[in-house]
């Protein structure tokens, strides 16, 4: 029986990750692989940005991993030279602006179609899904003739407008999972309890859903924030323009890439979406791992 | 406090019908306890009551008042659920307020009622606590703290103590049926445990299928059942049942023993019923073959082989026997239940 009992814990350990160098292999390396790949972009990004021209262009005297004078130069071309902080503002506005839009939407559609159980609910489920499987590079051509006969062409409204037909159908099915989560028997208290649907919905469900809300939220914020092609064809004046649309048309003249300032532009771009989603990133992984406590 | 009927209730998911026209008069102030084996249609039943599920046919009264189409917060009730449905992110007193708080009542109300089930269920100290932090005990107490502060006319308990372990389950059994009995507000209790609903209720209604098999007090179903189905669902160890004919001056089971009948028995008999603590130790008794003896201390319980059929005795004396010894056993004449062919009871 002892034996048997060593040999059996014996025999865990010979598979267990305790050797050192099986560790470094296994583990370590792979790991260092994936944070290399994953973070050389935003390196190139960040080196590039604060590199003075003449670095910048020639590798032959300069090594291209690194600055030797650092320069804040591409910065202040792009804060008083060009309308970047404009950009910003748009780019700020739409994206906070089209993401508690959708949420709100989601929100009502997601709880509607999980919980309200009404004749159809699964179809409806299903086309918003469906709706989602459209490409933007076609649904612009039609999107943009509404666009221009509601006048909303070269606005800021045309794009917080449009960015929900993408973040709704995505919201709603990453809620609808969500609420699946929360134990109904909660909302039949809440029912017997003297509740209304809207006081269950705001008092009993969207405080549970609080995690599942917040990477909805961080999730319509980034794709709009980095979305392209409406923002493309739905603005024309430079003002008005969104980042990543703004850094491509505006930096790029003729044939000549200012990299310096692009790297810079899209540095200071993605600052707002990495700060926001160190606030949230408990909450965000919470929601995609597990449901609510009771 | 309030009366409660269900009269010819029927209720149908799709093609599936759930109840089949059920009929239950639950008198002011009374204990009831619906019980059965899983999905026999006894937790639809409670739902109807509480207005969580439609009525598809028939009728529920509450307090004389028809409420098939009165929505749950107006039927005056309240509900204690499996998983006791706190809501999480709340306190242990907004829990309990919560619904006090849903119809604007003043604070110091509120405060008060919220003081006076803390203090009847022993959560003084626990009103600041989330719900994450408390025992299960705890947390069907405060289950039942939300339902107290309502004064509602009806308590609904929904299968409350399964969540629990056993010896939890036997304190809070004790508890729910002591508080009842303070409050005296009638209570309709769902439960698939037989021993919960014999040591709680005042009336038990044993369903199955959709249909209710006996309805009655929990000693009458006991020494009565109106069926096989009671006869084998009330009672622990589960009576003995064995089918066979009356022949040879006794009951002859198909497994070839002969048992002893009350004298004046006629008839057509089927299934010869005999508890295990109705069966004594005797010398004339029939003689069987020891299978299995399993001492429980306050009693044994025997497995004997009469011929090909086994049948099981609890005795208060301590058997002395090993397997393969033969033993003798006689029924209580008095209390042998005999079925008819269609299994309900001969009287």
């Amino acid at each position: 029986m002892t034996e048997a009992t060593n040999s059996a814990t014996a025999a865990p350990e010979m598979l267990s990750w305790d050797s050192k160098s099986r560790r470094v292999v296994m583990l370590y390396v792979p790991l260092a692989c994936f944070l290399l790949i994953l973070l050389f972009p935003f390196y190139w990004m960040g080196v590039t940005a604060f590199k003075p021209n003449a670095e910048l262009y020639d590798f032959a005297q300069h090594n291209p991993f690194w600055i030797t004078s650092p320069t804040l130069d591409h910065i202040k071309h792009l804060l008083f030279n060009t309308s970047y902080p404009s950009w910003l503002w748009t780019t700020m506005l739409v994206s906070i602006a089209a993401t508690f839009l959708s949420l709100f939407a989601s929100t009502l559609a997601a709880y509607s179609i999980q919980r309200l159980r009404f004749r159809g609910s699964q179809y409806v489920g299903l086309a918003i899904y469906l709706a989602y499987l459209v490409p933007p590079s076609i649904l612009f051509i039609p999107l943009a003739t509404m666009v221009v006969q509601l006048g909303l062409f070269d606005t800021p409204f045309a794009l917080i407008l449009t960015y929900p037909t993408f973040l709704v159908p995505f919201c709603t099915w990453l809620l609808i999972g969500y609420f699946k989560s929360i134990p109904y028997e909660l909302e039949e208290c809440a029912l017997i309890d003297g509740a209304s649907r809207l006081q269950i919905l705001r008092q009993i469900t969207l405080p549970l859903a609080i995690p599942g809300l917040i990477s909805a939220g961080i999730f319509s914020f980034t794709l709009s924030w980095n979305e392209f092609i409406y923002a493309l064809a739905f603005i024309q004046s430079s003002e008005n323009k969104t980042v990543p649309v703004a850094i491509l048309t505006e930096l790029v003249t003729g044939d000549v890439y200012q990299w310096g300032a692009l790297m810079a532009g899209s540095l200071l771009g993605s600052l707002p979406v990495a700060i926001f989603y160190s606030f949230f990133v408990d909450y965000y992984v919470s929601s995609l791992t597990g449901a609510v406590k009771e | 406090m309030a009366t409660v009927s269900v009269r010819q209730a029927k209720k149908v998911f799709g093609s599936t019908k759930i109840l089949h026209g059920v009929d239950v008069e639950i008198a002011d102030g009374e204990f009831v306890v619906l019980v059965g084996p899983s999905g026999c249609g006894k937790s639809t039943l409670l739902r109807m009551i509480a207005g969580l599920e439609n009525i598809s046919g028939g009728e529920i009264a509450i307090g004389g008042r028809v409420v098939n189409n009165v929505p749950p917060k107006d039927r005056d009730i309240a509900m204690v659920f499996q998983n006791y449905a706190l809501y999480p992110h709340m306190t242990v007193r907004e829990n309990m307020a919560f619904s006090m708080k849903l119809a604007k009542a003043p604070a110091s109300v509120m405060e008060e009622e919220v003081n006076r089930a803390a203090k009847i269920l022993g959560l003084d100290a626990l009103l600041d606590r989330y719900p994450r932090q408390l025992s299960g005990g705890q947390r069907q107490r405060v289950a039942m703290g939300r339902a107290i502060v309502r004064h509602p006319q009806v308590f609904l308990f929904d299968e409350p103590l399964s969540n629990l372990d056993a010896k939890l389950r036997v304190q809070m059994r004790s508890e729910i049926k002591e508080l009842q009995q303070r409050l005296a507000t009638t209570t309709i209790y769902v439960t698939h445990d037989q021993i919960e609903a014999m040591t709680m209720a005042d009336q038990i209604v044993v369903m199955n299928g959709g249909r209710i098999e006996q309805a009655g007090a929990p000693l009458a179903l006991y020494d009565r059942p109106a069926n096989l189905f009671v006869a084998g669902f009330i009672g622990s160890p589960a009576m003995n049942l064995l089918p066979g004919r009356i022949a040879d001056g006794g009951f002859r089971t198909d497994g070839g023993a002969l048992l002893p009948l009350p004298p004046g028995t006629s008839g057509n008999a089927a299934t010869y019923g005999i508890r295990p603590e109705h069966l004594m130790l005797a010398d004339d008794g029939v003689e069987g073959t020891i299978v299995i003896v399993e001492p429980t201390g306050s009693e044994t319980q025997v497995t004997l082989r009469i011929g090909e059929t086994q049948i099981i005795g609890a005795f208060r004396e301590r058997v002395q026997g090993r397997p393969g010894d033969p033993l003798r056993v006689m029924p209580d004449l008095s209390l042998v239940h005999l079925f008819g062919p269609d299994g309900n009871r001969l009287s």
